[in-house]
């Protein structure tokens, strides 16, 4: 044995400086050190990934949160005849004739009473001062209303108006005094009014349920916009993906999987699903609009057309995930199928694919997910730029007709010029990640429920 | 819509198809299905199957052929008179199809009766301004070949759309009584409704390589037209990027545009690079701790939280770029702070969101690649004596060096091919210059505003984009297909 060797440092008494495992060399302590040292970049590397997400996420929620909030104003507005309806007879076709440049003094006039009643001292003099505070959607809104009910005419009504994104802004600190000195929009006075209107509970801050379901506005009227006719964009462009990527992603897997032979043209299939899940989403925008919209004179700006370049390049993504989960159904399923004298087609399509089915699902929605999240291609087709003004009338006109969809409606707004718009931007993010957390969840737990271990 | 119609009638025809050949099949065999070669059901099949694929194949061709025909009749009608200077015939056809859909709108809304609109002798400012109170978008006046062309197309297209109808009908009656005929005990319906599903699963199969065949050619047919309207070149190696509003030629009849990638190739590389310095070491040190240190609890946790950050859109990193980041790094190389920085959209801001999204991609690759280190390597260093940190930094990783390479090009080309971080946070400023606080621009960046600005589509600022994208193209799939070589090669090493 080699323990000789071993032994010899030990027995004499002479205390060297290498013989005792108690005290640590010079040596050991440098490789210790640069043992903790390393330890230390990795924590620090995954400390810096989760500290980015939280930063994003924190960004998210304390910049978007507040779109979800909109400052109203509530006023009893007098419908006067004289100025409605001057022909009398309540017809609704002179009513209509109204425009709304006809109804602006009207709420004018209804929040300048309201100030004079509350006794709010201000040098604020004129009824048209009052036009900083007040939206240009409140004309509308009054209008629609009368239109809806002519025989209001004549009545006060109580409405609650959108105030203008300025007043919203100061409520929510994003416009300061300092910034309004430069501002044409608004003045000092007004904000002095606001002060004391909303003490007065005049003006309120309240959940803003239009920016969710509502349409886009035009550029200077942040305070009305919403996401609600690009979600159902985007709601009609899934259904085009999803109705097409999930048949044609099944069946190729299943030829690529169980039927394919081994030769040439089976390899250039699977060479080229795995390039087109790398090639950049911008190149499939280029396809779409030179194959789609120059070749084919499909519309533009259309879900359909969106669908179908999403479709493309969704498919590479779908395909693998469901080969992978075809291949982990066991051969034995397929043997016994086979053994009891079912063909090959029924072996897979009665027994390989309802196992694989939960799989199949799951890497399908996340595959659709990550559809709806992207904007680069949509850029080429034209859902941006369009203002999403007009809910579709039906299914038809939901797929054909000009939309947008929800991350280019947040590119839109995040190039818009008003900074009242970027919060809008990162309201529009949360609403985007609830859809994308949701289906998230969803395929996760698809995944737990389902799936089996062979 | 009648198309959507014919296809409801032929998937019903179908329908019945199925019904009627199952029952058929059932009632010459006697009632008893043993007698039959197949299971009934395929026998209905076998019928639908006859029905439907040669006539939607049928329309679908139709489709894809009529426009060609119906055009080539028309613009046979477009003297040349009426192409106008600067303008070519397609345009002229884009003008005659949009007065044509006008036309079509108007009688559908009631604000024009069919023959009116096909009235050959129409007075034509009169037709302009009834489309025009009919909300229709139509050219400022409509010029009398155009309004005939117009009128011509659409009757063209109506007749068309009429003998298709009829063909497809006809041929999915035929393949009904053709799919009939096979109803009989000793047919092979299962055979047949098994090729012919097969055939299904390969078309399916092939679309992955129709979509590569349609990039390909729209690349080609696009960039092989702009290089005839621009030299080739100017186009790769001239400095500087300057496309000049509204096209036109100098009077060397060259292009006033200046249209060079090289500015752009610079900025893309550029900003990929402060991407890949932010993304590896992070991504590739968190990979080897949650790999080689973590305690599976942590990695639990820490796993799936890198992960989100793959799963989040692009368009929220470029807002935080645009909103977030920008603004934060005003505040330190800012004027206020070290005078280096002008604006917030610059290499830097784009480069550094683009590395924070491309961390979990380096991450979750090495990973893979560490894992698949055989555990006796590491074995045999620990029993030699080596630390952990010694194991990995003389076993481990040169053990996994080609596929983190690999990994690292597969992010690279990510970078490359990104789009919305660098649109809303590197700015629009094509520039050859090193300071990475300026603003520069990207290939993918200008694809985007080349094609979406007001540009004329045949006209070389718009065509540019298409000589960007095949050039973005090649370039991603170079870098994709070495870096899945060496991918595969390494992986084959230790299987």
């Amino acid at each position: 044995m080699t323990d000789a060797s071993l032994n010899t440092p030990n027995n004499g008494h002479e205390p060297r400086a290498k013989s005792s495992l108690m005290t640590v060399d010079a040596r050991t302590k440098r490789r210790n050190a640069s043992e903790t040292r390393f330890r230390m970049y990795g924590i620090a590397a995954v400390a810096a990934g989760v500290f980015f997400l939280v930063v994003l996420l924190g960004a998210i929620l304390s910049n978007g949160v507040g779109a979800f909030q909109q400052t109203f104003i509530s006023v009893d507005v007098y419908l006067d005849p004289a100025k409605l309806d001057k022909k009398g007879g309540r017809q609704i076709e002179n009513i209509k004739k109204v425009s709304t440049f006809g109804y602006t003094p009207l709420v004018q006039q209804a929040l300048f009473d309201k100030v004079a009643e509350l006794g709010v001292e201000t040098p604020l003099q004129k009824r048209k001062d009052m036009k900083a505070l007040i939206s240009a959607s409140a004309a509308a809104q009054v209008r629609d209303y009368v239109i809806a009910n002519p025989m209001q005419i004549g009545e006060t009504v109580t409405f609650r108006i959108l105030a203008s994104s300025r007043v919203d802004g100061y409520l929510k600190d994003r416009v300061t005094r300092d910034s309004v000195a430069r501002d044409k929009n608004i003045k000092p006075t007004h904000l002095d009014l606001v002060d004391a209107l909303t003490k007065a509970g005049v003006i309120q801050k309240q959940f803003n349920i239009d920016f969710i379901i509502g349409a886009d506005a035009s550029e200077s009227r942040a305070e009305q916009a919403g996401m609600g006719v690009s979600i159902l964009g985007s709601f009609f462009m899934m259904l085009v993906v999803l109705g097409l990527s999930l048949p044609i992603g099944v069946a190729a897997s299943i030829y690529l999987e169980e039927f394919a032979p081994q030769n040439r043209w089976t390899d250039v299939i699977e060479v080229n699903i795995s390039n087109l899940a790398a090639v950049p989403s911008i190149v499939f925008g280029i396809l779409g609009l030179a194959v789609f919209i120059q070749f084919a004179h499909l519309p533009q700006s259309a879900p359909l057309v969106g669908g179908l370049v999403l479709t493309l390049m969704t498919l590479p993504t779908i395909i693998i995930s469901t080969r992978a989960s075809l291949k982990s159904v066991p051969p034995s399923i397929r043997d016994a199928a086979l053994g009891i004298g079912a063909s090959k087609m029924q072996a897979v399509f009665h027994h390989v694919l309802p196992l694989a089915m939960p799989g199949i699902l799951t890497g399908t929605i996340i595959g659709v997910a990550q559809a709806l999240g992207e904007t680069a291609p949509l850029l080429l087709i034209g859902m941006v730029g369009y203002i999403a003004t007009n809910y579709p009338s039906g299914i038809g006109s939901g797929f054909l007709d000009p939309n947008s969809a929800m991350p280019a409606q947040i590119y839109e707004w995040a190039k818009r010029a008003d900074p009242a718009y970027y919060e809008r931007a990162w309201g529009g993010i949360i609403i985007l990640l609830v859809f994308l957390l949701t289906m998230n969840i969803i395929a996760i737990i698809l995944r737990r429920r389902f799936e089996r271990r062979w | 819509m009648p198309v959507f119609w014919l296809v409801m009638i032929v998937l019903g025809l179908a329908a019945l198809g199925y019904v009627f050949g199952r029952h058929r099949a059932l009632a010459n065999a006697g009632g008893d299905s043993r007698h039959l070669h197949s299971l009934p059901s395929y026998y209905g099949s076998n019928v639908a199957i006859k029905t439907v694929v040669p006539a939607l194949l049928v329309m679908i061709i139709w489709l894809l052929v009529q426009p060609f025909v119906v055009d080539g009749r028309v613009i046979g009608m477009i003297p040349d008179s009426e192409i106008r200077e600067g303008s070519n015939a397609s345009l002229v056809m884009a003008e005659v199809r949009r007065t044509a859909d006008g036309l079509d709108n108007a009688v559908a809304a009631g604000v024009m009766s069919d023959e009116e609109a096909g009235n050959a002798r129409a007075d034509v400012s009169d037709m302009t301004a009834r489309l025009k109170d009919a909300g229709q978008i139509v050219t400022s006046t409509i010029t009398q070949p155009v309004l005939l062309a117009a009128q011509e197309y659409r009757d063209l297209r109506r007749a068309s759309a009429l003998f298709m109808t009829i063909v497809v009908l006809i041929i999915a009656g035929a393949g009904l009584v053709w799919g009939m005929a096979g109803a009989k005990p000793d047919f092979r319906a299962r055979n047949v409704v098994e090729k012919s599903i097969r055939m299904l699963l390969v078309a399916a199969a092939s679309i992955a390589v129709l979509t590569t065949v349609g990039i390909i050619l729209s690349l080609i047919f696009n960039t092989v037209e702009f290089f005839r309207l621009y030299p080739i070149t100017a186009f790769f190696f001239e400095p500087t990027w300057l496309p000049s509003f509204g096209g036109g030629i100098d009077s060397d009849g060259n292009p006033l545009s200046k249209l060079g990638i090289l500015p752009l190739l610079w900025g893309t590389l550029y900003i990929s690079l402060i991407a890949l310095l932010v993304a590896v070491p992070i991504g590739l040190f968190a990979a080897i701790y949650l790999s080689e240190y973590a305690g599976s609890k942590v990695r639990s946790i820490a796993k799936p939280m890198l992960e989100v950050l793959a799963g989040i859109p692009t368009i929220v990193y470029g807002l935080f770029a645009l909103l977030t980041v920008g603004p934060l790094l005003i505040g330190v190389f800012g004027d206020e702070g070290l005078g280096w920085m002008q604006a917030g959209t610059a290499v830097m801001t784009a480069g550094l969101v683009m590395g924070i999204m491309l961390i979990p991609f380096v991450s979750s690759l090495s990973d893979d690649i560490i894992n698949a280190v055989p555990q006796a390597m590491r074995d045999g260093s620990f029993g030699l004596g080596a630390t952990k940190s010694e194991t990995i930094k003389q076993v481990v990783l040169p053990a996994a060096l080609p596929g983190i390479v690999g990994a690292i090009l597969l992010a690279a080309s990510r970078a490359i091919g990104e789009t919305m971080i660098v649109v809303l946070g590197a700015g629009a400023a094509a520039r050859l210059s090193l300071n990475p606080f300026e603003a520069m621009t990207t290939v993918t960046a200008k694809i985007v505003s080349q094609l979406t600005g007001d540009a004329d589509f045949a006209s070389p600022e718009a065509l540019v984009a298409f000589a960007l994208g095949m050039t973005l193209f090649i370039l991603t799939l170079g870098l994709n297909v070495f870096a899945l070589y060496i991918v595969r090669k390494y992986r084959e090493q230790y299987d």
